[in-house]
């Protein structure tokens, strides 16, 4: 049954250091004020999961949070490289980071694996690629019907799901529209959750379209208007497209960066 | 009207595709065509997004796969697993257009790392996204790159996506549904695979671009088609739609570069 908390509390329960955290939200309703939270407080070791690393993860491996990083597009979408990223790939700066990488179908199957309870699931994909040769977990496999080789991906089954929506109700029942990603199988995957929702309202009036997690299927909620910021929340704000520009300037020097982290994630000036 | 190179790369890039066309749409030169073609000759082309948007049609250029422009005009809007299980995986989309870091002479893509040791690439790139699977089922794959020695290399450092492996009958050796890259195009001229030996051959240059020109830009001994054309100039309505669409869209640090030089 979910818990309603405030993000913090939500963090500090349900992310330990060495977890497994799948921070997701494809472009839309990416969960950076929880992200940030988990740096506040000082995580460390982590395996961090996510499609597209982005900016929420840029942050999480340049403030030394991540030991490993398992994702499928690793760029600042749009505008070019992330650089915390590649300074801990190419320099291992502030600490090394070990790479799991895969094709965005096999993200988005693994996660379907672990939300359904199987060990594995089977796409047509990465045969021919270099990706075999260096991602353990991907395997051919014979269709036991037709005989056809397919491909198997392992399923992900993260100790931790974090997610942002547009609202919850009272009891902890969340609803999420617009582009929704992989966040239903990424929060059915895993062992906790924590979600935090631009608003909490007393009764969810149907939406279109609208993917609902009900309470009993949810960990912890914690109120945080704007946390996709600087992603976005469909209804309630638009994403801030200047801001993943002004990052690549940000991000690019590892001083600028520590001053900007300092200023904004540890000293909370917006 | 005078024009740079990448404007007719792009144009090139939006006449390839047909009116009513299903098509699967990066972010860079790819959305640009796209969005190029829907404004001009293919108003009702299909533009298909990987973060689930169906029939998308922004009214201004998107930064990202994901703005809320594509969510709001799509004609639905689906998981990110169904976009890939149920709409690209089983070839029900006719086209789709790939970028590259790095491409050889069968087309196979490289947008994961620079320098032969994974472990300690020289440049890390973003990796593969939806590309392989899009390299691996679309009906015809349009590949659009800048290119250069750099970027015509005799062999990538990896395969990201594949295009021909190494050589005729390598895709139905690997299971691989599409047919392949049928198109690249670049900043100098059109290129497309031998129908026997799957070596991509020049078929047309732009404008005042030499043979010699492209061969120099190439890593490997380019083969040139006996009937090569030479592709005509961006007409002025195709310039100035695509004029109209790059203002409507916030600059890029390639922009931002590109100003500062």
């Amino acid at each position: 049954m979910t818990e309603i908390v405030t993000l913090a509390e939500a963090v500090a329960a349900a992310i330990r250091d060495g977890d497994t955290v799948a921070m997701e939200g494809f472009t839309h309703l990416i969960p950076h004020a929880a992200g940030q939270e988990v740096i506040r407080q000082q995580r460390r070791d982590l395996t961090l999961v996510r499609m597209t690393p982005d900016i929420i993860y840029d942050l999480l491996i340049g403030a030394g949070c991540a030991r490993k990083l398992v994702f499928s597009w690793a760029g600042n979408p749009g505008v070019g490289s992330l650089h915390r990223f590649r300074d801990a790939v190419e320099h291992s700066w502030p600490v090394p980071l070990e790479l799991e990488e895969h094709s965005h179908a096999g993200m988005a199957n693994r996660y379907v694996a672990g939300a359904s309870g199987l060990p594995f699931a089977i796409l047509r994909g990465y045969r021919g690629t270099s990706l075999t040769t260096h991602t353990a977990s991907v395997a051919e496999i014979t269709c036991p019907f037709t005989g056809e080789t397919l491909t198997a991906v392992a399923a992900l089954r993260p100790d931790v799901a974090v997610i942002h929506a547009q609202r919850a109700d009272r009891h902890g029942n969340v609803q999420l529209w617009g582009i929704t990603g992989v966040q239903k199988e990424a929060v059915l995957a895993s062992a906790r959750s924590v979600v935090t929702v631009e608003e909490i309202v007393e009764v969810l009036d149907p939406r279109p379209g609208a993917v609902v997690l009900p309470s009993w299927a949810v960990g912890y909620v914690a109120l945080a208007p704007g946390g996709a910021h600087p992603s976005y929340a469909l209804g309630y704000s638009a994403r801030d497209n200047d801001f993943y520009l002004a990052w690549d300037v940000i991000s690019r020097d590892r001083a600028t960066f520590a001053s900007w982290l300092d200023q904004h994630v540890f000293q909370g000036i917006r | 009207m005078s024009y740079a190179s990448d404007e007719m790369m792009t144009v090139i890039a939006a006449r390839a595709l047909r009116d009513a066309m299903t098509c699967f749409v990066g972010i860079g030169v790819p959305s640009e065509a796209a969005n190029l073609a829907r404004a001009t000759h293919a108003p009702d082309l299909v533009l298909i997004y990987e973060s689930g948007a169906i029939g998308a049609k922004p009214g201004t250029l998107p930064l990202s796969i994901g703005d809320g422009s594509l969510a709001e005009t799509a004609d639905c809007v689906v998981s990110v697993p169904e976009i890939f299980n149920y709409w690209l995986q089983p070839g029900r989309i006719d086209v789709g257009f790939l970028g590259a870091a790095q491409l050889d002479r069968f087309g196979n893509i490289n947008t994961t790392v620079i320098g032969d040791d994974y472990a300690a690439p020289r440049v890390r790139l973003p990796g593969a996204g939806g590309a392989p699977e899009i390299a691996a089922a679309c009906r015809e794959v349009i590949v659009v790159l800048r290119q250069s020695r750099r970027t015509f290399v005799d062999r990538v450092d990896f395969v990201t996506s594949v295009g021909f492996g190494d050589g005729p009958d390598s895709r139905q050796r690997l299971g691989l549904t599409g047919p392949g890259p049928q198109r690249v195009i670049t900043d100098l001229g059109v290129l497309t695979p031998d129908p026997v030996t799957c070596q991509l051959v020049l078929r047309g240059v732009y404008p005042e671009v030499s043979v010699d020109e492209v061969r120099d830009q190439t890593g490997w001994d380019l083969r040139v088609a006996d009937d090569l054309a030479e592709i005509p100039p961006p007409s002025g309505a195709e310039l100035a739609a695509l004029r109209a669409l790059r203002a409507s869209r916030p600059l890029s640090s390639s922009d931002l570069q590109g100003a500062a030089r």
